[in-house]
């Protein structure tokens, strides 16, 4: 059985600064791996290459053994059409630092709209599923609420059902709770960790030390776009090898 | 220092505006004076515009501009939502095709483009529809195509869609990035985002600048009187050509644009209402309390205070 996520040799520049430098590494299936590190170490580029809302200079990436953004052509990779970007990305949820949550539907429109749009669902089917999954991260009783009105505790966790309402494969998270007032981390963290002993595998760039400790099966620690050491939080957390892991571990922690 | 009274009783009492009264004062006399220098004034009719105003050259001439306006409005619409779309799209071609419109069509006079469309038969004799270089499909004459009207409209419609699709553009750059991002990442298509996310919210911040522009051109119409279409300024000419009641034609003229005018206002105004309605944010007062608030000086501080809608503690309910 192929690893649900393989990356072999990724490179990645944004003008003459590169901030992937030969990056591979792998996620398996059920497996929960945190990207740590300080910012600017390519950690959220490295995830938003992953369903290609960046696309990488060089290098395989593949989820679920397919390739996501290019297909190969000859002796190198050509950029997939619209179409089948879209189709591969449907299969990979993702959730934003800022929520990003369509302002102009309801937190229930927000969830059903994967469905309805991208899936082809007929909207009744995709609006019981979309209450059920507001269910699910606790906020049943939200669903006629614009996001305006919800706080960001609220809104993330809409976030997080309107990608589970596509019934991903794969989850990623960008910084999840950063935008977050402190009290209203917690909410947020609970819907990821049961998400976790469901057997999601889930992809989390994260500066809760707390939570990749407790939840993550591996932990992969990134500076300066390289991957400084990878391995499970027992290690990389609470006995880094590396001078860099320590140091950015001593100013977080 | 301190006093022995309940603090509780102690009212907050706003002092007399007495800038207002002084100012009201003085508006007053100008008016009264500039009313009885209109009235006592033999070189104007005055009874002449209540018997103008209904007449049936008038009211013609009404219907005729408010057709003007609707078609060329319709068609500036359609122009200036294609043409948007078109900028902000990947095809560099068509993106250039529209930028290179709204440069052409926003950067000469309308005068100037709706006397050229009503020349148009000069340059050519026939207009011809057919493959290039190959067979005809279609020929007419261009002067039994060209009539005022159709003139007008050519030159009010593409004259008007240049400038709409800076109205559409603006309102679709408003709309941010990361909502975007995330209809992409859950899979949807560029044309599904702009229809299902992006052209939703920006049309709250496309309708007020285009009831502005719906308004200017109702005006611009009056231009088209110009290639003899007869208008409301086009109806008042031949009327005051044949009885010198220049001015007083004017007035009856200026009565139907602003009469027309706040009727267009009070529908854009119901519109955004409705619009902010649908978005979650707190609905608008309606216009009789707009109207009482605003000269009662309070609009001011009511929209200072519904600004920080808070929405922190997610306990607000619609």
């Amino acid at each position: 059985m192929t690893s649900m996520v393989e990356a072999q040799g990724i490179r990645k520049s944004f003008g003459s600064v590169e901030v992937l430098k030969n990056i591979s590494f792998t996620v398996e299936r059920g497996e929960v791996v945190c990207l740590l590190g300080p910012s600017g170490s390519g950690k959220s580029t490295l995830l938003r290459c992953i369903n290609h809302l960046e696309k990488v200079d060089a290098g395989i990436l593949k989820v679920d053994g397919d390739l996501v953004g290019y297909a190969p052509h000859g002796d190198h990779l050509r950029e997939m059409r619209d179409k089948e970007i879209g189709l591969k990305r449907s299969e990979i949820g993702m959730v934003f630092q800022r929520f990003d949550l369509f302002k102009n539907m309801t937190a229930l429109q927000n969830v059903a709209a994967g469905p309805v749009h991208v899936k082809g669902v007929d909207r009744r089917t995709a609006t019981e599923n979309a209450r059920k999954l507001l269910a699910q991260v606790g906020l049943a009783d939200k669903a006629d609420s614009y996001p305006t009105q919800l706080s960001g505790g609220q809104q993330q966790r809409v976030a997080i059902a309107r990608a589970l309402a596509m019934s991903p494969k794969l989850m990623l998270f960008d910084e999840p709770t950063s935008a977050l007032d402190p009290e209203l981390v917690g909410e947020v963290l609970k819907v990821m960790r049961s998400l976790a002993e469901q057997g999601m595998t889930m992809v989390v760039v994260t500066h809760e030390i707390a939570f990749a400790r407790e939840v993550a099966d591996r932990v992969v620690f990134m500076d300066g776009g390289v991957i400084v050491e990878s391995g499970p939080p027992s290690e990389v957390i609470d006995a880094p090898r590396h001078e860099r892991t320590r140091a950015f571990l001593a100013r977080v922690g | 220092m301190s006093t022995d009274r309940d603090p509780q009783t102690m009212r907050v009492v706003t002092p007399r505006r007495y800038g207002e009264v002084i100012a009201g004062i003085i508006l007053a006399l100008i008016l009264a004076s500039l009313a009885t220098a209109l009235m006592s004034n033999d070189q104007l009719d005055i009874e002449a515009i209540p018997r103008y105003i209904f007449s049936p050259v008038i009211l013609d001439g009404v219907v005729q501009t408010l057709l003007l306006t609707a078609l060329s409005m319709l068609i500036g619409l359609v122009l200036g939502l294609a043409s948007a779309i078109l900028r902000v799209s990947n095809n560099r071609v068509l993106a250039a095709v529209a930028w290179f419109y709204v440069w052409f069509f926003r950067g000469t006079p309308v005068l100037v483009q709706l006397i050229f469309w009503f020349n148009l038969g000069v340059l050519f004799q026939n207009i011809t529809i057919g493959v290039p270089f190959g067979p005809t499909l279609f020929s007419i004459e261009t002067n039994d195509l060209i009539t005022p009207l159709t003139a007008a409209l050519l030159g009010l419609g593409l004259n008007e869609g240049a400038y709409m699709s800076e109205v559409v553009r603006g309102g679709v750059l408003s709309v941010d990035g990361g909502q975007i991002e995330a209809a992409r990442a859950l899979g949807m298509s560029k044309g599904k985002t702009l229809r299902v996310v992006v052209l939703p919210q920006a049309l709250r911040i496309i309708i007020p600048p285009t009831g502005n522009e719906l308004i200017g051109l109702l005006k611009t119409t009056s231009l088209a009187s110009v290639i003899s279409f007869t208008e409301l300024v086009g109806a008042s000419s031949r009327i005051y050509s044949a009885n010198l009641k220049v001015l007083e034609l004017l007035v009856v003229v200026s009565i139907w644009y602003l009469a027309i005018t706040s009727v267009l206002s009070v529908g854009q105004y119901y519109l955004e209402r409705r619009l902010a309605a649908g978005s979650g944010l707190q609905s608008a007062p309606t216009l009789g309390q707009v109207i009482r608030d605003g000269i009662l000086g309070r609009r001011a501080r009511s929209l200072r205070g519904s600004a920080h809608n808070n929405p922190g503690t997610g306990e607000e309910q619609r």
